[in-house]
């Protein structure tokens, strides 16, 4: 899902840098609070970029033919919310950029809002629904993490086909459709296979340590909330 | 569903997954990434910057960015592993 480094028109790359800033402080912001007024979650916060870590780290064939990596970011909305999602997968991007030339930094705004906030938020979102209408860990980090991986591709798409309408000779439209059937498509499969990992992970968590989901319960859906 | 259902059901569908995907997928593997880039500029964007590595080294062997992918998995891993035997021997130490 990362865009490559030129791969966006440098105005657009300003727009994305000054959408991601302030979910981006708002996240540095409450983790300093978590970790200075609950020491005792620092295990929990590495785990949840432990988990982008690796899951953004492994190549996957899909259906399409092609490759493409799960984002891992399910752990990490749901215990900490969109802000400390963003700084989590900051530091990965910013990893990957600077060791692998897998994405880039005139990029990584925009790829930091797909994969760090809006997909992630939507994630959330069907979190708190699957919870609230009585659903297990399972099912309902089944769906976070599948909605989080999915819509981070397809906000990938949809920023490809602006930079093409502004930047290149195509229309929105046609280049909307092209980028979704390149990035979104071949996500469905990995989006699954995600689904089910974290998943599994969730309710291993729910059996072993039950009281670390009491972390769930105080996360705000308030993308820019800064309470720890 | 008992623990152990719910962890075979999960594996056993990841892999019947993948090894779907292996066997009836006629594909070249290669990045999404790449095909995004290759149809940007199809649409008639032209790139304005190559990565930091390819304008000082140029292309990354295979190997070498395997490695890094792998120590980037590695990393990850080993937290996850960290936290779940740290979770292990707290359940322990409670029951005892």
């Amino acid at each position: 899902m990362h865009i490559m480094e030129g791969y966006l028109d440098p105005l657009w790359c300003v727009v994305w840098f000054v959408v991601m800033a302030p979910f981006f402080i708002a996240g540095v912001i409450k983790l300093r609070k978590i970790l200075a007024e609950h020491p005792e979650q620092k295990m929990t916060v590495a785990l949840s970029g432990a988990f982008i870590f690796l899951l953004s780290s492994l190549k996957l064939p899909s259906v399409t033919g092609s490759c493409s990596h799960p984002t891992g970011t399910g752990i990490a909305v749901v215990f900490y919310g969109v802000g400390v999602c963003a700084v989590l997968s900051t530091i990965v991007l910013v990893f990957q950029a600077l060791l692998l030339a897998h994405g880039g930094f005139t990029t990584l705004g925009a790829n930091c809002v797909s994969m760090g906030i809006i997909g992630p938020l939507c994630g959330l979102l069907l979190w708190r629904v699957c919870r609230g209408a009585g659903a297990g860990a399972f099912v309902s980090m089944f769906v976070a993490a599948f909605i989080a991986d999915l819509m981070t591709y397809v906000v990938t798409a949809f920023q490809m086909a602006l930079n093409i309408m502004t930047a290149g000779d195509g229309n929105f439209v046609d280049a909307l459709i092209d980028f979704l059937s390149i990035y979104a498509v071949t996500q469905i499969p990995l989006a699954i296979v995600e689904g089910i990992v974290l998943g599994m992970f969730a309710h291993y968590l729910f059996t072993s340590r039950p009281e670390i989901f009491e972390i769930t319960e105080s996360n705000k859906l308030n993308p820019l909330s800064t309470e720890a | 569903m008992s623990n152990k259902t719910i962890y075979i059901a999960g594996f056993a569908v990841v892999f019947i997954m993948c090894l779907g995907i292996f066997v009836f997928t006629n594909g070249e593997w290669g990045g999404s990434d790449d095909s995004g880039g290759e149809a940007a500029e199809d649409h008639g964007y032209v790139p304005w910057l190559t990565d930091w590595i390819d304008a000082i080294y140029g292309e990354l062997p295979g190997e070498i960015e395997s490695l890094l992918f792998a120590i980037q998995a590695a990393i990850g891993a080993i937290i996850i592993g960290y936290f779940i035997g740290s979770a292990r021997s707290k359940k322990q130490a409670s029951q005892e």
